[in-house]
C-alpha cells in the first residue's frame, strides 16, 4: 500500500500496526496502519466483511484491538472507555432514542457532559439550525422522515463539539435522491465546522464525491489510499479496479516491459501496449484494465502508432446522457465502451465489426 | 368531480349515500369474521362466562329464606326488632306451618347453615326444632281425627283439594299400574284456595312431594300433620258463608269441623315453639331472619369486608371475627413483593438472553423454560424440601456452622415460604414479556448513548431502560394478576400467615360450603383487578405493555 494523499498535516488519528481478531482463529484486520490528518475527510470503502466497520468500532472503542496501538491526537486510546473518548459518532440506523424528543436527544450529550441548562439550550439551537431542522426540536424521532432523522442523528453527533466525527454507512437507508443531498450537506458541514471525518460505506459513488482520501478495504488490509480521482484513474490493483467504477478487463501475459510501456499478449494473441503498473518482469500473468469511457473507436481520436482491437458490437443500450455499448474483444463478451450522447456521436448497431483502441497510459496492466 | 362540489353526503357511482355503501360493502367480511370466531366465542359463553356469572351472582343472592319461610316472612313485615319484643302470634303461626313443611322436605337444615354464617348458632336450633315441629302438628292432628274419623283418610284430603278430572285420571293411572306410564301432575280444585289458602298451599307442596317420592299416590300417602295445623289455621279464620261454598259431601265434613273447631282451646304457636327451644325467644335470632328475608342481601359481601348489618346499620364486626380486610392487604401487598422480586430478580437474565449470542441465549432460555414444563406441584414440593425446619438449606446451615442446631431458621408456613415459592414460579411470566421487549432494542442505542460521552450506568438507565418500560410493565401485571389469584403454592408453604384470599374462597367453596361469601370475596378480588388495571393504565399506559 502507497499513501498517495493530499492536504493535511500532522496525523491526528492514526492506527498503527493494528489487528483484530473476535475468535482468535482469523485477523478480520490484518496490521493496519493509517493516519487520518486534522481536517480531513477519510473514506473507508470496501464490500462487506472486509474490516472497515471493525476499524470504525476500534476507534470508538467499542471493540478493542488485539494487537497495536491507536492514537488521537498522539496519545494512545486503546484503554480509554468510549465515552472518554469524545468522538461523535453517526450510526446506520440513526439510533434516536425513541423516548425522547429531538431537542432531549441533542442535549443527551451535552446533560451527560453536565453543561448548564441555558449553554445547553443554546447549542442545541444552534445545531438544528446548523441542519435546517430548527423547528423540530419538540417533535419525537418516530414523526421524523429518515432524511430528517438523519440529520438529527448528524446534528447530534456534532452538537457537542467534537474533533471527531466518525459515520457507519449513515446514508445507507435512504433513496437516492436524498442520499445525494445528505452527501452534499455532510461534506459541506464537515468542512465547515474544520472537523476530522471518518466515514464508512460501501458505496464508491459516495466515496468519490464527498472524501479527501480514500482508504480501500478488502480482506482486513488497505489496498489502496488515495484521493478518489487517483483511486480512480490509477488503481494500483485488479482488486481496487473492479472495486471501483466499471471496469473493463482482459487477460494476458507480459510479452516485454519498456520504460513506461509494457506490451501484453492476449490470450488470443493479440498485442497491446499498456502501463505496467504491479507486474515487474515478462512471463508474468496480467489482468489488464481499461476504463470504459477511455475507451476509444473513432480512429482520428487515437494516437499514431497505438495499438488497435477488433471488436463486434454486441449490443447498444441507450441511458440517456451515455450510451452504453457492450463489445465482443478479445474473446470477452462483456466489454463495455460508454459514450457521451453528443450531437456527432456515432450511434453503433450490434453485428458492427469495429476497431478499437486507447490511450497506454489509459491502460494499465495489474496483477492477474 | 361533481360529488366533491355537490352539497351533502359522498355519494357512490350508482347514488346511494357512500357510507351506506361501505357498511353494506364490508358486512359480508364481518359476518365471515364472527362466523370465524363463532365456535370459541359460545365454548367461552357457556363454559367460562356463564358459569362465572351464576358464581358472582351467588353473592347476592339470597332466596332460601323466602323460599323455605314465605308464611314466616310475610308476617315478619309488620314486626320491628326495634319494640325489643319478640314477634306476635301471626308470626309463629306462619313459622308452624312452615317449618314443618321444611322438616318434611328436609330444607330446615339448609337453612339453618345459611343462617348460621349470619348468626351462628341457628344451625342448632332449626336442628334441635325440625325434630320436634312435628308435635305442634300431631296435636291438631288428634283434634281433628276426635271429631271426625275421616280425616285421618288420605283420600278424604285428596278429594277435598284435588281437581275432579286430576282424580279420576289418578285413579286410572293407579289402576293401570303402568310402570312408565306418567304420573298425572296434581291439581288443585277449583275455589278451594279462596276459603282455605294456607292448607291448599300447603297441600299441593304435600301432593307434589308425595309425587315425586317413589311415584307415590298423594291418593294413597299418609297426610302430613302439618296439613292440619294449617286447616285449624284457616277455620279459625275463615267465615261460615264462605265454607258453604265448598258444597258437597267434604263441604259438610269441613263445615262439621269448623263448628268443632270453635270449641277448642287457642293454641299457643309460640309457647310451642319455645317448649321446643329457648333460642325462639331471642330476639336477636329474629333479626337476623327478617334481615335475610330479602331475595336479595348484601350480608355476603359485608362479611367479605368485615362488616355486619346491626341493629344501628352497617357496623364493623367483632375484632376476633375480622379476617377477610387483613386477607386481602396481605394478598396485594406480598403480591406487589412477589412481583418486585420477580423483576429484580428477572431483569438481568432478561437482558443477558436478548444480548447474548443466540446460541448460547437458546441454552439459556430453556433453563428458563425448564420450570415451566415441570408441574406446579413438584415445583412448590420442591421448595417445601428446601425450606422446612429439617430441609436441606437449614442442614447446610447447621453443618457450616452458621447457625445453631436449635435456632434452625423458619423458612417455611409463613410469608417468607409463599414470597420464595411463588417469585420461583412466576419468574418466566416475568422474563419472558421483558426479553422480548429487550429482543428489540438495538444495541446501537447503547453505543450512541456512550459515544455520546454517557458512562455506562447512564447509558443503560436513560437510554436502555425507559425503552424496556413496556416490557417491565407487561411483567408485572401479569406475575401481579397471577399472584393476587394464585392458591396451590400459599396453600402447601403458606401455613397461616402466608395464605392468600384466594385460599380462604376455596375453603368457603369447598369446606364450609359458604358459596355466598365465596362468590362475594371473588367478586371483591375481580373488582380489585380490574381497578387495579384500570390505574395502571392510566399511569404506565396499557399501549405500553408489550407482551411480544
Amino acid at each position: 500500500m502507497t499513501d498517495d494523499r493530499t492536504g493535511g498535516d500532522a496525523a491526528f488519528v492514526e492506527f498503527d500496526h493494528v489487528q483484530k481478531s473476535y475468535d482468535g482463529e482469523t485477523l478480520v484486520v490484518k496490521d493496519l496502519n493509517l493516519s487520518v490528518a486534522r481536517g480531513e475527510f477519510l473514506t473507508m470503502l470496501g464490500p462487506s466483511g472486509s474490516g472497515k466497520t471493525t476499524c470504525l468500532m476500534m476507534l470508538a472503542g467499542f471493540e478493542t484491538a488485539t494487537h497495536g496501538d491507536i492514537r488521537l491526537g498522539g496519545r494512545p486510546i486503546n484503554n480509554i472507555p468510549p465515552h472518554k473518548r469524545g468522538i461523535g459518532m453517526v450510526f446506520q440506523n440513526y439510533a434516536l432514542f425513541p423516548h425522547m424528543t429531538v431537542a432531549e436527544n441533542l442535549a443527551f450529550p451535552l446533560e451527560v457532559r453536565k453543561i448548564g441548562k441555558s449553554l445547553r439550550d443554546a447549542k442545541v439551537k444552534r445545531a438544528l439550525d446548523m441542519v435546517q431542522m430548527g423547528e423540530f426540536g419538540g417533535r419525537r424521532p418516530a414523526q421524523l422522515s429518515g432524511g430528517q432523522q438523519q440529520r438529527i442523528a448528524l446534528a447530534r453527533a456534532l452538537v457537542f463539539e467534537p474533533e471527531l466525527v466518525l459515520m457507519d454507512e449513515p446514508l445507507g437507508a435512504l433513496d437516492k435522491q436524498l442520499r445525494e443531498h445528505m452527501q452534499f450537506e455532510i461534506t459541506r458541514l464537515a468542512h465547515n465546522l474544520g472537523i476530522t471525518t471518518v466515514y464508512v460505506t460501501h458505496d464508491q459513488t459516495e466515496a468519490l464525491t464527498m472524501s479527501d482520501n480514500i482508504a480501500v478495504f478488502d480482506d482486513g488490509r488497505i489496498q489502496q489510499l488515495a484521493p478518489p480521482a487517483k483511486l480512480y484513474e490509477e488503481p494500483e490493483n485488479s482488486f481496487v479496479a473492479q472495486f471501483i467504477g466499471e471496469n473493463n478487463t482482459l487477460l494476458g501475459m507480459v510479452k516485454e516491459i519498456k520504460g513506461d510501456v509494457a506490451v501484453v499478449e492476449l490470450d488470443d494473441g493479440e498485442l497491446i501496449d499498456c502501463k505496467p503498473i504491479n507486474v515487474s518482469k515478462p512471463g508474468e500473468r496480467t489482468r489488464v484494465s481499461i476504463r470504459p469511457e477511455r475507451v476509444e473507436f473513432n480512429k482520428s481520436r487515437l494516437q499514431a502508432g497505438a495499438h488497435t482491437l477488433k471488436a463486434e458490437v454486441l449490443e447498444f443500450i441507450y441511458m440517456g446522457d451515455i450510451f452504453r455499448t457492450r463489445l465482443r474483444v478479445a474473446g470477452n463478451d462483456e466489454f463495455v465502451v460508454k459514450t457521451r450522447n453528443a450531437p456527432d456521436q456515432v450511434r453503433l448497431t450490434p453485428g458492427q465489426q469495429i476497431e478499437i483502441g486507447w490511450l497506454p497510459q489509459d491502460c494499465r496492466a495489474l496483477d492477474a | 368531480m361533481s360529488d366533491i362540489t355537490e352539497a351533502g353526503p359522498m355519494r357512490a357511482a350508482d347514488g346511494t349515500p357512500l357510507k351506506k355503501s361501505l357498511a353494506r360493502a364490508l358486512r359480508r367480511q364481518k359476518l365471515r369474521a364472527l362466523a370465524l370466531i363463532a365456535p370459541l366465542l359460545i365454548f367461552i359463553l357457556v363454559t367460562f362466562i356463564a358459569p362465572i356469572a351464576d358464581m358472582l351472582f351467588r353473592s347476592v343472592e339470597n332466596q332460601i329464606v323466602r323460599d323455605t319461610l314465605p308464611r314466616t316472612v310475610a308476617a315478619l313485615k309488620d314486626w320491628d326488632a326495634a319494640s325489643g319484643e319478640v314477634p306476635g302470634e301471626p308470626v309463629f303461626a306462619g313459622l308452624a306451618v312452615d317449618f314443618q313443611i321444611a322438616a318434611e322436605l328436609k330444607n330446615h337444615t339448609k337453612l339453618g347453615s345459611r343462617l348460621n354464617y349470619e348468626n351462628p348458632g341457628i344451625s342448632s336450633l332449626f336442628r334441635k326444632t325440625g325434630r320436634g315441629a312435628e308435635d305442634i302438628g300431631k296435636t291438631f292432628m288428634d283434634r281433628f281425627v276426635d271429631v271426625n274419623e275421616a280425616w285421618k283418610k288420605s283420600g278424604t284430603w285428596a278429594t277435598l283439594f284435588g281437581d275432579d278430572k286430576w282424580l279420576a285420571d289418578q285413579a286410572a293411572w293407579a289402576a293401570a299400574k303402568d310402570k312408565d306410564a306418567k304420573e298425572p301432575p296434581f291439581k288443585l280444585r277449583e275455589g278451594v284456595a279462596d276459603v282455605l289458602p294456607v292448607t291448599a298451599s300447603t297441600y299441593r307442596t304435600f301432593a307434589r312431594a308425595a309425587q315425586q317420592d317413589g311415584r307415590k299416590s298423594p291418593v294413597d300417602t299418609k297426610p302430613w300433620p302439618v296439613l292440619f295445623t294449617a286447616l285449624g289455621q284457616d277455620l279459625a279464620n275463615a267465615s261460615p258463608e264462605s265454607l258453604g261454598a265448598l258444597g258437597g259431601e267434604n263441604g259438610a265434613l269441613v263445615q262439621e269441623v269448623a263448628t268443632a273447631v270453635q270449641g277448642f282451646e287457642t293454641f299457643g304457636y309460640r309457647d310451642a315453639f319455645l317448649d321446643i327451644d329457648k333460642g325462639w325467644g331471642d330476639l336477636d335470632k329474629w333479626e337476623t331472619i327478617k334481615a335475610y328475608s330479602p331475595p336479595y342481601t348484601p350480608g355476603y359481601f359485608l362479611n367479605a369486608a368485615d362488616l355486619e348489618k346491626g341493629p344501628d346499620g352497617i357496623q364493623a364486626r367483632p375484632e376476633q371475627q375480622r379476617i377477610y380486610v387483613t386477607l386481602f392487604i396481605r394478598t396485594m401487598w406480598m403480591s406487589m413483593l412477589i412481583t418486585f422480586s420477580c423483576l429484580l430478580l428477572g431483569y438481568p437474565v432478561a437482558w443477558l438472553l436478548a444480548n447474548l449470542r443466540s446460541s448460547t441465549a437458546n441454552l439459556l432460555m430453556i433453563l428458563v423454560l425448564l420450570p415451566f414444563w415441570t408441574s406446579l406441584l413438584v415445583r412448590t414440593s420442591a421448595w417445601k424440601v428446601l425450606l422446612q425446619q429439617q430441609g436441606v438449606i437449614n442442614d447446610v446451615l447447621v453443618w457450616l456452622g452458621l447457625i445453631d442446631d436449635a435456632n434452625r431458621l423458619i423458612m417455611i408456613n409463613n410469608q417468607f415460604g409463599t414470597i420464595t415459592a411463588m417469585t420461583h414460579i412466576l419468574l418466566p411470566f416475568m422474563i419472558l414479556p421483558l426479553y422480548s421487549v429487550m429482543k428489540t432494542i438495538p444495541p446501537s442505542y447503547l453505543r450512541a448513548a456512550k459515544s455520546l460521552g454517557a458512562t455506562n450506568w447512564t447509558a443503560f438507565w436513560r437510554v436502555y431502560f425507559p425503552q424496556s418500560v413496556p416490557g417491565i410493565g407487561a411483567g408485572s401485571i401479569l406475575v401481579f394478576i397471577l399472584s393476587i389469584g394464585y392458591y396451590i403454592t400459599p396453600e402447601i408453604v403458606g401455613g397461616t400467615r402466608g395464605v392468600f384470599i384466594s385460599n380462604r374462597i376455596a375453603y368457603h367453596i369447598s369446606s364450609s360450603l359458604n358459596w355466598g361469601l365465596a362468590a362475594a370475596l371473588g367478586t371483591i378480588l375481580l373488582a380489585l383487578v380490574l381497578l387495579l388495571y384500570y390505574v395502571y393504565d392510566k399511569i404506565v399506559g396499557i399501549d405500553n405493555v408489550k407482551l411480544g
